[in-house]
């Protein structure tokens, strides 16, 4: 379980978190929403190690870690899709998921072994696309969203965070994309989804996070919630705490 | 569970037309190009297609050819090596100097010019790197000084022969006996083949699709035939020249090197999305770096062919039109100038397609200023079918 607790962060006036805090948990997907400006893109960033918090902490289990670069929250199991999605257009399906990490011996690629274990992640994810050995360019919105969160799970992450994952897309590949968010949840992995669409946010998260202004302005059990107080949170017509 | 979705299929000829409307055209219009050329000049001079003008051509592509190969590695990044011309006439003087005026062994000279490339090429990658200029100014920079420094070095003088039946100039000089030639035709298309099995047996045991197997086999028998056929040619002149060989095989380590190896991967990793890459954990600085140390140690030893075929360095070394035509020659073959895109076989038919041009045009006796504006527009025609079949195939 990761449990952030108390986080700040400012930069020079701007106090871009005050005291923030969030639970993630295995096999649960939760939804961090807000208005532009309200500090949920500082929260990702602090939990994928790109920025370090002034003050607060980070649990994994129960125990105290500390994230200050990237590379620590991949060695913690976090691992991040951003929203511009960082595919090679002119690589594979197989070349993009592998990027960074791939199979070798002495240096010359193990074609195969990445080809098959591609083959083998896409198809228990379900995401369907003709020919793997094909450039991304040639994929739909959707497929491209599909390899990048498939990209995500190659380092076996714990927890997963999704930046706008169904910003780009259409009705039906929208659709896709977040049967891909529930099986990540049914293979157990904690799922972060930061999203601007609240009917997406209310078709696959169990929990919703609200940020206001760098604060948490209230937390709730999404089959338990409706829409208009979680839109009352963002703007700040009225306040839920837990 | 869709498991079948995700096989690749051979492509059938329906799928295979559908493909090339998309715009997915490899390097059949360079190929289509080339039977052109053959056909036009081969019709207006009879002595264009003799066996003795393809072996001329055969020698008079190397070097540049070997250059172009160098380009094509900074291209893939996006970026562009304009140095690539005087470094290759740097290379050859200094090659020349220490062998000749220096009296050093050869080899020890040649390996010294090719170090002296490398180090050229890693000053400018470090200043593409790390002070951050722009390629194509460093190696503006580095297309007028080390042409100074060429001039510099050959002081007064201005031309050094080389040693008729010295070793440089026998590499240029040097003609493959039939045998071996047959018996090289029968190994690079045996090796082809067996990898082509071992391949298609190691997929199918891990259950990968495969191509069609008729598709395998013909493509190993139009290597092995262009190979019987080129031999065929150019043993009824002088022989296979080693020149080529040597042209040749750069061609085919790169081309392993680029698809088999992590650099290869990272390389186009690199020119197709940068930012990606460096996402990813790659280090961008380092293959940017190493991509520029190729393109100048290929310019420097197509120098050193160069200096070979000549049998001299001069002033003209590495100047003139060598720097354009090896650029050009990479672009005609198919290399997209916006980095990530290409192989080094773009080399050899871009270059096959200049040098044609080149030659046809001097055995009609036409004059230069028609042979420019020739190529030009073969130039521009390439990039423009590349820019249309890359609007096709993007959504």
């Amino acid at each position: 379980m990761f449990s952030v607790t108390g986080i700040s962060k400012t930069y020079g006036a701007v106090q871009a978190l005050d005291q923030v805090s969030l639970d993630l948990r295995a096999g649960e997907v939760v939804a961090l929403v807000g208005d532009n400006g309200a500090g949920k893109s500082t929260l990702v960033k602090a939990l994928s190690g790109a920025i370090t918090p002034d003050t607060g902490a980070i649990t994994v289990d129960g125990s105290r870690v500390r994230i200050a670069t990237p590379r620590d929250a991949q060695a913690l199991g976090v691992s991040t899709v951003y929203q511009d999605l960082a595919l090679c257009e002119n690589l594979d399906v197989v070349a993009n998921l592998y990027l960074g990490s791939e199979h070798r011996r002495w240096s010359v690629l193990g074609h195969l072994r990445m080809e098959r274990a591609a083959r083998d992640l896409l198809t228990s994810l379900d995401v369907r696309i003709r020919d793997i050995r094909v450039p991304v360019a040639m994929l739909s919105g959707g497929q491209r969203q599909s390899v990048a969160i498939a990209r995500a799970l190659i380092g076996r992450p714990r927890l997963v965070i999704l930046d706008e994952p169904t910003a780009a897309l259409g009705v039906e590949q929208t659709a896709q994309v977040l049967d891909l968010i529930r099986r990540l949840r049914e293979r157990g992995l904690a799922v972060l989804v930061i999203s601007h669409n609240l009917a997406d946010v209310r078709a696959v998260s169990d929990r919703v996070v609200v940020l206001r202004l760098g604060r948490n302005a209230g937390e709730f059990r999404t089959a338990a919630t409706s829409q208009e107080a979680i839109v009352a949170a963002i703007t700040g017509a009225i306040t839920h705490e837990h | 569970m869709s498991t079948d979705t995700l096989v690749r299929r051979p492509y059938t000829p329906k799928e295979a037309v559908a493909r090339l409307r998309r715009g997915d055209l490899g390097a059949w219009p360079v190929v289509g190009g080339l039977i052109a050329i053959a056909a036009v000049f081969g019709t207006l001079n009879e002595h264009f297609l003799s066996a003795e003008n393809l072996t001329n051509l055969a020698l008079q592509m190397a070097a540049t050819g070997t250059i172009s190969l160098g380009i094509i590695m900074v291209l893939l990044l996006g970026e562009i090596d304009l140095s690539a011309g005087s470094v290759s006439g740097l290379c050859a003087v200094v090659m020349t100097i220490l062998y000749v005026k220096q009296s050093w062994n050869p080899v020890a000279a040649i390996a010294l010019a090719l170090a002296a490339a490398a180090a050229i090429g890693l000053l400018h990658g470090l200043m593409h790197t790390r002070l951050r200029m722009p390629s194509f100014v460093v190696t503006l920079a580095g297309l007028i000084g080390w042409q100074g420094l060429l001039l510099y070095l050959l002081g007064q003088g201005g031309t050094i022969n080389l040693p008729f039946d010295g070793f440089v100039s026998k590499l240029s000089d040097t003609w493959l006996p039939s045998w071996l030639a047959w018996t090289l035709v029968a190994a690079l298309t045996a090796g082809w083949a067996a990898s082509a099995v071992i391949v298609r047996r190691a997929r199918r045991a891990a259950d990968l699709p495969v191509p069609a197997a008729y598709l395998t086999w013909l493509r190993v028998a139009g290597l092995g035939l262009a190979l019987a056929g080129a031999v065929t040619i150019l043993s009824a002149d002088r022989g296979v020249p080693l020149l080529l060989v040597v042209f040749g095989a750069l061609v085919i380590v790169l081309d392993l090197v680029l698809r088999h190896t992590v650099f290869g991967r990272w390389t186009y990793a690199v020119g197709g999305n940068a930012e990606a890459a460096r996402r990813a954990g790659i280090d961008v600085t380092r293959i940017r770096v190493l991509a520029f140390v190729l393109a100048a140690t290929l310019a420097g030893f197509g120098g050193v062919l160069a200096a070979s075929r000549l049998s001299a360095v001069n002033q003209a070394s590495g100047g003139s039109d060598i720097l354009l035509m090896a650029i050009a020659a990479a672009v005609i073959g198919g290399t997209s100038l916006f980095g990530g895109r290409g192989r080094p076989y773009a080399a050899l038919l871009g270059i096959l397609v200049i040098q044609s041009i080149t030659n046809g045009m001097l055995l009609l006796n036409v004059d230069s200023s028609v042979r420019y504006m020739v190529t030009a527009a073969v130039l521009a025609l390439a990039v423009a079918i590349d820019s249309l079949a890359r609007k096709g195939s993007a959504r």
